[in-house]
């Protein structure tokens, strides 16, 4: 509850009468001047979910779902093949780094909550979730491309693990401090092991909030082009194993977007919107799912 | 009354924790991660750094064919356009901060604001580009052009103006950077006890000198710690920077002429790079992580002691 | 270390130890220090407690009785930083000693918390989990433990016909009752209760009175108080703690009727802070 300021000025007004007239009027024109500042941010938004959908409708069909991408210069087909390498890397990278990161977050949050090592883990995921994806596309590339001699849908989940594996610690994390102490109290003061105190009555709780994190992270991951580009590359076929140069969605649409073609063009932005459906889907449903599930 | 033998009675066994190992292993693997990151893509990066040393950072030939490679224009671009990038998003962010954060508008609104920050933030980068090249780059073209034929004399602004430009990109990355701004800055807002400004209010300040002389110097470090880390994400933001800044090699002053940025050169020439071109892009990777985890670790630090200061332990 | 104990024991003066001769020591502590960080919060406490009798802690908020309760069972070992010296021995032994397996140590003595903190889930399961954890799953085992334990706490016939419904769903009372219930089912032999009645209403600090003195047949029973009615209605004996120091420890009507230390009084008679 903040007090509305204008009965104040006014209330002063009398007394002061020029400054306040000033007072006020600089008050208003800031706080118009904010707003529109505000609802500024507004337009490139609605603009780009106007030309999303007016540009990305016409060639929406089921086809396109099931269909491989056109070659250059023709028309029909669709990115089947990068809808599925999409959700192919994103599942490797959700694999790769989801333990990882929970079981992290069980060390730093329930084991030793106030050890160096803790702050230490904390600031390096910090640093992590400010780390470049385009770094962690190079880094893939050197450890898996360079030794397999070979682009693929690992590599590619290798690259978006690096990039899954901080925000799932961090809000794993998050989680577990969201479990109130005192159930930790009442299950230690009952002479439970930390282990059976983790997973008897930390996890569960914390459980809905992890997926949630989560769900987010995996949301990020499936919009990312950069660590994908030159790990994954891309490929017009369906792929038939994890080894092979694998599309995804997003590299499809920055492949197409450079096309000299208006069809091609036009693929693009129907990609865009479905990967834009996807991520925000996946964004509403973790909110639905398990946002603040009261018992 | 006998009491029993009170401790030998009870049938708990120890057995060592193997869980708690499995969680520090994974723990620790965490910190080796960023060691390994930066050691792998230095290892690919060495033979360049033999072959180039520091003139690599001064040279502005990028010519692959004849096995030339020097960044200085990619720094130069990847420092403009992030700057301007945060000279932009900057008081918008801010802005849109306060408006999350004071009450002026009722709760509904500030509900929907926040959804839309948050969806700015969960576009992905490509679509970003894509729509950047329908909408930013015909619309710097035109006015980029006016510009130049009637401020040409001052520096930056010279023409010929393009559309695929250093501005173009500086636009894109505003926009992709002020969720992080406005995130950070609102939660330093949110920080500050009700009471500051109430006692404000009780002094008769109106709600704009409130928020000046009170609440922003307040809020500073928090303000302070976001346009850092915002310049870091900046700085490593690729896929719109790529589709829009125009991918030139040469090093020009003008805002409106097309420029490069370190990573979209690694996005534009990983793919097809051989040879020597590897090492020297890896070398680029080197410079653009450094750089970065430079950027975030100063981030980073201030905002650990704003929320110190503040008294919201619970960073560490 | 051992010996150093050993030591200090035979300095304490033997009224300072136990108020009674009658009564059988149960928990005795010896020159206890305790410290968070650089702070120190206890201050070379010695006293005995006896046997299924109730001991309450009285004192000023900060006082250090809480902390004093925790180290019984070493929960203050959660917190970072802190640290001890001297001993607190139960039953003969030193609860600090190597060999105690700590987790052991906890499923003898129950434990019940200032807010009630029953766990989100049916009040079936509350009551089994220290047997669940000890790995005890026999179905007779368990509803027998459940019958025994809510009929100890008066809370079998409210809730015999929704033992499988959320414990969250119990009033502020029952949940209590029911953390009492929990701590009990293993049947520990010391039940500890840091001011088990300070976010209830009169009517269920009542019950838990009755209950306290109740179960103090079966359990050594040590209570944190703010409420000196209470400590003189439920306790036999009361210790009195200021500023991290045990002040005075004795009978309870000897506490409240003629107290020996000017302190005690003062804190007795309300002319304190």
């Amino acid at each position: 509850m903040r007090p509305n300021s204008n009965t104040a000025v006014h209330f002063f007004l009398n007394h002061e009468k020029k400054t306040s007239l000033f007072r006020l009027w600089s008050n208003q024109f800031l706080t118009v001047l904010c707003v529109l500042f505000s609802l500024f941010t507004l337009v490139p938004l609605f603009s780009l979910l106007y030309l999303l959908i007016k540009k990305g409708l016409p060639l929406l069909h089921f086809s396109v779902f099931t269909k491989l991408p056109p070659p250059p210069g023709l028309h029909g087909g669709g990115f089947g093949n990068a809808i599925v390498g999409t959700i192919t890397m994103v599942g490797i990278a959700t694999l790769l780094s989801a333990p990882l990161g929970i079981l992290g977050a069980i060390y730093i949050s329930e084991y030793a909550p106030h050890s160096s090592l803790t702050a230490t883990v904390r600031f390096i995921a910090k640093l992590l979730t400010g780390i470049p994806s385009i770094i962690c596309g190079a880094f893939a590339f050197a450890l898996v491309v360079l030794h397999t001699g070979e682009f693929s849908a690992l590599a590619g989940g290798v690259a978006l693990s690096i990039l899954m594996l901080p925000t799932i610690l961090l809000t794993s994390e998050q989680a577990l401090i969201g479990v109130p102490s005192s159930y930790r109290d009442a299950s230690y003061g009952l002479g439970a092991t930390p282990f059976q105190t983790i997973w008897c009555i930390v996890l569960p709780e914390a459980l809905p909030a992890m997926m949630m994190g989560m769900m987010l992270a995996v949301a990020r991951a499936a919009g990312e082009t950069a660590p994908v580009l030159f790990t994954a590359l891309f490929s017009q076929q369906w792929a038939s194993s994890i080894m092979e140069p694998t599309a995804s969605l997003s590299v499809l649409i920055y492949n197409f977007s450079a096309l000299p073609y208006h069809y091609q063009v036009q693929m693009a932005w129907t990609a865009s919107l479905v990967l834009v459906a996807m991520v925000t889907g996946i964004n509403i449903l973790a909110q639905l799912l398990f946002r603040r599930k009261f018992q | 009354m006998s009491v029993p033998a009170f401790i030998p009675q009870n049938r708990y066994r120890p057995r060592r924790d193997y869980f708690r190992s499995l969680c520090w292993i994974a723990a620790v693997m965490i910190i080796l991660l960023l060691g390994f990151i930066i050691d792998e893509i230095f290892t690919r990066a060495l033979p360049a750094i033999h072959h180039y040393g520091w003139h690599f950072l001064t040279s502005s030939e990028w010519r692959p064919n004849r096995d030339l490679y020097g960044v200085l224009p990619m720094l130069f671009g990847t420092a403009v356009s992030s700057f301007l990038a945060l000279l932009l998003a900057l008081p918008l962010g801010l802005a849109v901060a306060l408006f999350l954060s004071e009450n002026f508008l009722p709760r509904p609104m500030r509900q929907l604001m926040r959804m839309i920050v948050e969806m700015l933030a969960a576009t992905p980068s490509v679509v970003y580009g894509l729509w950047g090249i329908f909408t930013l780059v015909p619309l710097v073209q035109h006015y980029g052009g006016i510009v130049a034929h009637h401020w040409g004399w001052i520096p930056f602004l010279h023409g010929p103006a393009y559309g695929n430009s250093l501005f173009t990109a500086s636009l894109v990355l505003a926009l992709m950077v002020l969720p992080t701004i406005t995130a950070i800055s609102r939660a330093a807002l949110v920080a500050i006890p009700d009471t500051f400004r109430e006692g404000a209010y009780a002094l008769g300040a109106t709600r704009w000198e409130t928020i000046i002389r009170v609440l922003l110097p307040y809020a500073a470090p928090g303000i302070v710690a976001a346009s850092i880390l915002a310049f870091g994400r900046a700085m490593g933001e690729t896929m719109a920077v790529a589709m829009l800044i125009g991918n030139s090699q040469r090093l020009t002053l003008s805002l409106f002429s097309p420029s490069n940025t370190l990573s979209a050169l690694l996005a534009n020439q990983f793919s097809e790079a051989e040879g020597l071109q590897i090492n020297a892009l890896m070398y680029a990777a080197l410079i653009l992580i450094m750089l970065t985890l430079g950027t975030n670790i100063i981030g980073e630090l201030v905002l650990r002691r704003t929320q110190k200061a503040l008294g919201g332990g619970h960073c560490l | 270390m051992n010996q150093q104990i050993k030591n200090s024991t035979e300095q304490v003066p033997s009224e300072v130890m136990s108020p009674s001769s009658d009564m059988e020591t149960f928990i005795k502590v010896i020159n206890f220090n305790f410290f968070y960080g650089k702070k120190q919060t206890l201050f070379n406490i010695n006293f005995a407690i006896p046997t299924k009798h109730v001991t309450s802690f009285i004192g000023p908020s900060g006082s250090g009785k809480s902390t004093l309760l925790r180290n019984f069972n070493r929960m203050n070992e959660l917190l970072p930083g802190v640290r001890h010296e001297g001993d607190i021995a139960i039953d003969g032994k030193s609860i600090f000693d190597a060999s105690i397996e700590i987790i052991a140590l906890r499923r003898r003595i129950g434990m019940v918390f200032q807010k009630s903190n029953p766990f989100p889930r049916s009040i079936y399961e509350n009551v089994v989990f220290p047997l669940r954890i000890m790995g005890r799953n026999k179905r007779s085992l368990l509803n027998e433990t459940v019958e025994r334990s809510l009929r100890s706490v008066a809370l079998w016939d409210e809730v015999k016909d929704r033992l499988h419904e959320n414990a969250l769903g119990l009033s502020g009372g029952q949940m209590q009752r029911l953390c009492i219930a929990r701590a009990i089912s293993s049947q520990p032999e010391i039940l500890l209760m840091d001011e088990p009645c300070s976010a209830l209403d009169p009517i269920a600090t009542a019950k838990i009175e009755e209950l306290i003195v109740e179960l103090k047949k079966e359990f050594t029973i040590v209570i944190v108080t703010h409420s000196m009615q209470q400590a003189s209605r439920v306790s036999d004996l009361t210790a009195f703690f200021n500023f991290g120091k045990l002040i005075e420890f004795d009978h309870t009507h000897r506490i409240f009727t003629a107290p020996i230390e000017k302190q005690t009084e003062d804190y007795i008679t309300g002319r304190f802070g």
